[in-house]
């Protein structure tokens, strides 16, 4: 069926972008990473969208909507808290800021 | 034809009726907001001492003020708990009961920022501007009727809390903790979004009412997706409330964050996040809570045990404090375990009880820091008894209240969520919380003994400590109150016990 | 006159708050006397209450004081509220008594101090919850006092907090007890969840002790094994007794009054309150009640042999005769037990305060090795002193001797072997306070001998956390090579003169003679006549036990003189010194050899089992914190490892349950 394929599609790019959040040293690059989750989500919700009446249709695009917003907003912030860090170090690297611990 | 389609169309876009009192506090603690940025953009010279601050306490208060004739509404028995904005908010006594909480801890957290912010060379409108809005965030989180809303919700509250976390810019550690706050952060938002969204497929709407409905109604041949969902909610709330394994972010956000701003997040974020879990899982997953309460028993658990014991071998008294939270956390929790009415009402009065005690001993951590928020490790406190007795007091009694000894709130607190577990028949974990707590008494104990320590001879002096007219007014509410309702706990008794969450179709 | 029971608690209270605001003003003595009259106020009250109570015919003697709604507990209020019954007075009148005393005792004793008037905030806040636990109409307000007193010790132990040793100390109690306390509130819980009510008696008759006949077997077991956890820490029994000792850092009135008198003996009143349900319980679980009380009673006693510190060998005392209150309660003697309370309140207040005379006198010397023939020289310390031990050895017709009788008897009906076991401590008892009594007061004078072995005794006094080690000894040896020993002021000789006097007379409370005479067992009759176990034993085996009892005392005190007083008695009856000095030699081979070493194995195992599993559990939680510290690396990239983490797990769960 076609939904699970859209389903697979969010999967993959969930996990990808889990991947990424753990694996990448860059701040920039984790913050596409989150990109990355919230546009499977976005994949989901319109896929389930799909599925269910009109009503629940628009649920699912409107919530994409939102999302779509909500990131938008979110990465201002992040990459502001980026450029914070690399202002005072000169560096994005994310294992460099470990001054708490413990 | 196109356009007579079209206006047809139009005409049956119905705006959703709002009611205006319902939405008052928000309205309240936004409008404050941006009359904050209005003053400090339209005034060229500097407004007198304190008044930001001021304008903030008052919206706070206002916001109580509209919340209590909300109050008289919602449990008048003839008129009862009622939804606005199409279905999208409730308006109930838990609702009301948090608007209360969370407003106090902006009023709390602000006084005590009042002289924090000029201390660190701060001073300006925009910590309260973020108070405000991660307020009124907190509190659409603890209204929301819809899963979209709680979402909304958590991340007005989040992301102004990731801006006040790195507040103090020149501090490396605030700087740090912004970081990591963010990053943890969106990370968890984004399991959250990805649980709402199965949710969203297992039961084809988001509205906590009908999806409440459609679970009573139907019995679902394949859980997976939904209980799928459930896990990924879990790990949004839980990060929210800082429950283990989830809370590795708190020690050093509450650590690396402007201490004022730690009292906030411990205070209003965490009602926030209680809130929203109380309200989806309790209320509107009660049908399968036999699905969900061992692993919230399992994370309740680990909560309690992990907080307690990893406080016990820090010598940073905030870093201490934020493990103390993570356990305060996990008594909540046991409250919430129980998934009775019984053990929402305890839990609604240990986090209002927390509230105080955590902005009060974050307070007074903000007071004998000194000037560049650095003095937090144990030695800042010993001999406090003698530089600042009433400071010392203060602290003794948010201690005491935190480590569970009767007469303070915190001991009906616990007494409360304990007593819910028992009478859920969760003996284990009953059990364990009171372990937990015996093990945290040596904690607290630790901070006393220090405070009532003479200065050894030789060993250099504390650094001087001032106690301004905010943070002196905000510590002593919280002490009156830690101290009152321990001796006098009807009346918010009484309150916890009528602000259970309902949950309401949207077409109500 | 009942109503006036409120006056009791509020007057101590009052005390407290006035000395909190005022207390740095009135300063010394005035915040001391100010002090004792409001405990003296509380005693009067409490006269008052128990001649109303006396008014009433021996059935109606139970009146309830309502005196606000405190709590909603599941659709109902827990109060704030007093049951003024026989047993609660008897505890009241005892307690304010005893605590006025020692609150007079305390002004001439704290002379000179800097925290003179917080150390009187601090008795009196502790006369305040003492009285809320006895007083208390449930098993809340009972443990709202029982933490108050457990808090209040905690200060008074801390109360000279310059000195490292002395918070530590208060610190293992404060964890002990918070042990105990845990096993309390899980028996309030259970109480709660079972029989619905922690109120003891109400007025509808929906008190928990009311309808205690309703339990099953299992659960009256379940709680009172639970509450007599909260007991064991509280009265200082075996396993958590370890902070008792301790607790002697503190100054020597805090001894008399919270770890001898009153806090101490809270447990045995607890047992006593909860009475029908311990009634109800299998027939096993009294037993192990009486077995603890009488094992620690034992160990206890074979380690007050071997102390060297005058406070110690009375801390060891306390813990040997609580021990015994607890075999009585086992056995179902509750007059008993409470007979023996209230007799070893007056005996080991005395030997406290008596105790803490001498070290007052000896200028803060506590080493009974550097004392002896004190007695010339404190005449009414040494006088009251010999009164309070021929009362704890249980000499007739002294107080002591009636009520260690009565347990005996009853024990004796219980089971023999704990008759025995109680006989042995019984015999040790005199045996070492004896000791006590004739190194510290007969003998030779050895206080010039101090700073020849300042050395030593500065080790000894590090060991036994002695108060003012430095202050004592800076003294000793730099000021005053060999201080005079002196008698004490007026405030501190007149409370040991009238505890001398009840400690002599106090047997008469409870005379076995007939039933007319059994003043005590009748008051309390009300109380426990459900549950009163009355051993079934002829009149003339009575008297046996009583003779063997006696013979028992005796012995130790013979022995003890054959020890210690041997030289005195060579220079005076050679002739019999022939005799003495073959029994003196086994004895001394015994007590020198192997019975010095049990005496002090016991001791060592006490250090290193008991004091290691209490730090112990603390070294485990700091080992288990600092393995887990090592998670939180700082790193976000880890941290966000862990949140997946446990997401999957959350996820695995539920998909395990969803069955896929």
């Amino acid at each position: 069926m076609l939904l699970n394929q859209f389903l697979l599609l969010g999967a993959v790019l969930f996990c990808i972008g889990v991947y990424g959040v753990l694996a990448r040293k860059n701040g920039v690059l984790v913050l596409m990473s989150i990109e990355l989750i919230l546009n499977s989500v976005n994949i989901n919700l319109v896929a389930f969208g799909m599925m269910g009446g009109d009503a629940a249709a628009i649920t699912g695009q409107v919530f994409a909507l939102f999302v779509i917003t909500v990131a938008a907003a979110e990465v201002g912030v992040g990459l502001a808290i980026v450029l914070l860090i690399y202002r005072n170090r000169t560096t994005v690297d994310l294992d460099e800021v470990d001054l708490m611990k413990g | 034809m196109t356009a007579a389609l079209l206006f047809a169309q139009v005409e049956k876009v119905a705006t959703p009726k709002l009611d205006w009192a319902a939405t008052a506090p928000l309205l309240i603690l936004c409008g404050a907001a941006l009359l904050l940025l209005l003053i400090s953009s339209l005034t060229t010279s500097r407004p007198a001492r304190g008044t930001y601050a001021v304008i903030t306490v008052l919206a706070s208060a206002f916001a109580i003020g509209t919340a209590g004739v909300l109050w008289a509404r919602v449990t008048d028995a003839e008129r009862g708990a009622f939804t606005t904005a199409a279905g999208a908010l409730t308006v109930d006594g838990f609702s009301v009961f948090f608007i209360v909480v969370i407003s106090l801890g902006i009023a709390l957290s602000a006084l005590l920022a009042d002289d924090y912010l000029r201390r660190e060379n701060l001073d300006g409108p925009e910590l309260y501007v973020l108070m405000l809005l991660s307020g009124a965030g907190g509190i659409v989180m603890a209204m929301a009727n819809d899963l979209i809303v709680v979402f909304l919700g958590l991340e007005t509250l989040s992301i102004a809390l990731y801006v006040m976390a790195g507040f103090n810019r020149r501090r490396a550690e605030s700087r740090e903790s912004a970081m990591k706050y963010f990053v943890l952060g969106a990370f968890s938002s984004a399991f959250l979004l990805y649980g709402i969204a199965f949710i969203y497929g297992a039961t084809g709407s988001t509205n906590l009412g009908d999806i409440a409905g459609f679970l009573n109604a139907n019995t679902l041949e394949h859980t997976g997706l939904l209980l799928g969902g459930f896990a990924l909610l879990l790990v949004g709330f839980g990060f929210k409330a800082s429950a283990v394994p989830f809370h590795v972010w708190t020690p050093d956000v509450y650590q690396g964050a402007p201490t004022p701003v730690t009292a906030f997040m411990a205070s209003a974020s965490k009602a926030a996040a209680f809130a929203a879990l109380l309200r989806v899982f309790v209320s509107t997953f009660a049908e399968y809570r036999l699905d969900w309460q061992p692993l919230i028993w399992g994370i309740a658990v680990l909560t309690l045990v992990v907080g307690s014991v990893l406080a016990i071998v820090q010598t940073d008294v905030k870093r201490m404090m934020a493990y103390s939270s993570i356990s305060h956390a996990g008594f909540i929790l046991v409250g919430v375990q129980a998934a009775t009415a019984q053990g929402v009402s305890a839990a609604l009065f240990y986090v209002l009880s927390y509230t105080f005690m955590i902005v009060g001993t974050f307070g007074v951590a903000t007071l004998v820091s000194g000037k560049g928020d650095e003095h937090h490790g144990l030695e800042a406190y010993r001999g406090l008894s003698r530089r600042r007795p009433g400071l010392a007091l203060t602290f003794t009694v948010f201690l005491l209240a935190q480590a569970g000894v009767p007469l303070t709130s915190g001991f009906l607190a616990k007494f409360y969520v304990i007593g819910a577990a028992v009478d859920a028949h969760s003996y284990a974990l009953a059990l364990i919380a009171m372990l937990s707590s015996v093990v945290s008494a040596f904690l607290y104990l630790r901070i006393v003994v220090a405070m009532y320590m003479t200065d050894e001879e030789g060993a250099e002096p504390g650094p001087r400590v001032r106690v301004p007219l905010g943070a002196g007014v905000a510590l002593g509410l919280a002490v009156a109150f830690t101290v009152v309702v321990g001796i006098l706990p009807q009346q918010v008794v009484h309150w916890a016990d009528r602000a259970i969450p309902v949950v309401l179709a949207s077409g109500r | 006159m009942l109503s006036a029971v409120w006056l009791i608690p509020a007057l101590p209270l009052l005390g407290a708050l006035l000395l909190l605001v005022f207390g740095r003003k009135l300063g010394e003595p005035w915040s001391g006397v100010l002090a004792t009259l409001m405990v003296a106020g509380s005693f009067v009250a409490g006269v008052v209450t128990f001649l109303g109570l006396l008014d009433r015919p021996a059935e109606e003697r139970q009146f309830l004081f309502h005196v606000f709604d405190w709590l909603p507990v599941g659709g109902f209020n827990v109060d704030i509220g007093f049951l003024v019954d026989p047993l609660s007075m008897t505890m009241v009148l005892f307690v304010t008594g005893v605590g006025a005393l020692i609150h007079l005792y305390s002004i001439g004793y704290m002379h000179g101090d800097r925290g003179y008037p917080r150390f009187f905030l601090y008795l009196n806040l502790f006369a305040f919850s003492m009285l809320m636990l006895v007083l208390g109409d449930n098993l809340l307000v009972t443990f709202l006092g029982w933490e108050g007193v457990g808090a209040c010790s905690y200060f008074l132990i801390s109360f000279w907090f310059e000195k490292m040793p002395n918070a530590v100390a208060g610190k293992k109690a404060f964890v002990t007890n918070r042990i105990g306390d845990w096993g309390y509130m899980l028996g309030m819980f259970l109480t709660f969840t079972t029989l619905g009510s922690i109120t003891y008696f109400a007025k509808d008759g929906s008190g928990f002790l009311q309808h205690a006949s309703g339990l099953t077997g299992v659960t009256a077991t379940a709680i009172a094994l639970l509450l007599f956890v909260g007991a064991a820490g509280k009265s200082a029994q075996l396993p958590l007794y370890v902070w008792l000792p301790d607790a002697m850092a503190g100054p020597t009135p805090v001894s008399a009054l919270i770890h001898a008198a009153t806090m101490v003996t809270s447990g045995v009143y607890l047992m006593v309150r909860v009475s029908p349900v311990l009634a109800q319980s299998y027939h096993w679980a009294p037993q192990v009640i009486a077995w603890i009380g009488a094992i620690t009673a034992l160990f206890a006693a074979t380690v007050a042999v071997s102390q060297r510190d005058i406070k110690k060998v009375l801390a060891y005392s306390t813990v040997s005769q609580l021990g015994y209150m607890f075999l009585a309660v086992g056995s179902g003697a509750y007059v008993a037990a409470i007979f023996h309370m209230v007799t070893h309140a007056f005996f080991k207040a005395l030997l406290f305060l008596g105790s803490g005379s001498v070290i007052h006198g000896m200028h803060d010397e506590q080493d009974m090795r550097f004392m002896g023939a004190l007695r010339k020289l404190m005449p009414i310390t040494a006088s009251t002193f010999i009164v309070g031990w021929l009362a704890i050895a249980g000499v007739p017709p002294f107080a002591g001797f009636w009520s260690k009788d009565e347990i005996l008897l009853s024990a004796w009906g219980n089971n023999k072997a704990l008759w025995a076991i109680g006989l042995v401590t019984a015999l040790l008892t005199a045996y070492y306070m004896s000791r006590q009594v004739f190194m510290v007061f007969f003998g030779e004078p050895r206080w010039d001998q101090a700073h020849h072995v300042a050395g030593e005794a500065e080790q000894s006094a590090a060991a036994v956390d002695d108060e003012r080690t430095d202050v004592a000894h800076g003294v000793a040896v730099d000021e005053h090579p060999a201080p005079t020993p002196h008698e004490s002021p007026w405030t501190m000789w007149v409370p040991l003169v009238v505890l001398a006097v009840l400690a002599v007379l106090g047997g008469g409370l409870n005379l076995p003679f007939n039933h007319d005479v059994s003043f005590l067992a009748n008051w309390l009759e009300p109380v426990v006549h459900a549950t009163e176990v009355v051993p079934d034993v002829a009149t003339a085996t009575k008297v046996g036990l009583a003779v063997v009892a006696i013979i028992a005392a005796l012995a130790g005190i013979a022995l003890a003189a054959a020890v210690y007083l041997k030289q005195r008695v060579r220079a005076v009856e050679p002739e019999l010194l022939l005799h003495a000095y073959h029994y003196d030699d086994a004895l001394a081979a015994f007590f020198g050899g192997p019975g010095e070493a049990l005496a002090e194995g016991t001791a060592m195992a006490d250090k290193l089992v008991i004091d290691g599993a209490v730090n112990g559990a603390g070294t485990l939680v700091r080992a288990g914190g600092s393995r887990l510290r090592v998670v939180q690396t700082g790193y976000v990239r880890n941290y966000a490892l862990g949140i997946a983490g446990g997401a999957v797990l959350a996820l695995g769960w539920f998909l395990v349950r969803a069955g896929l």
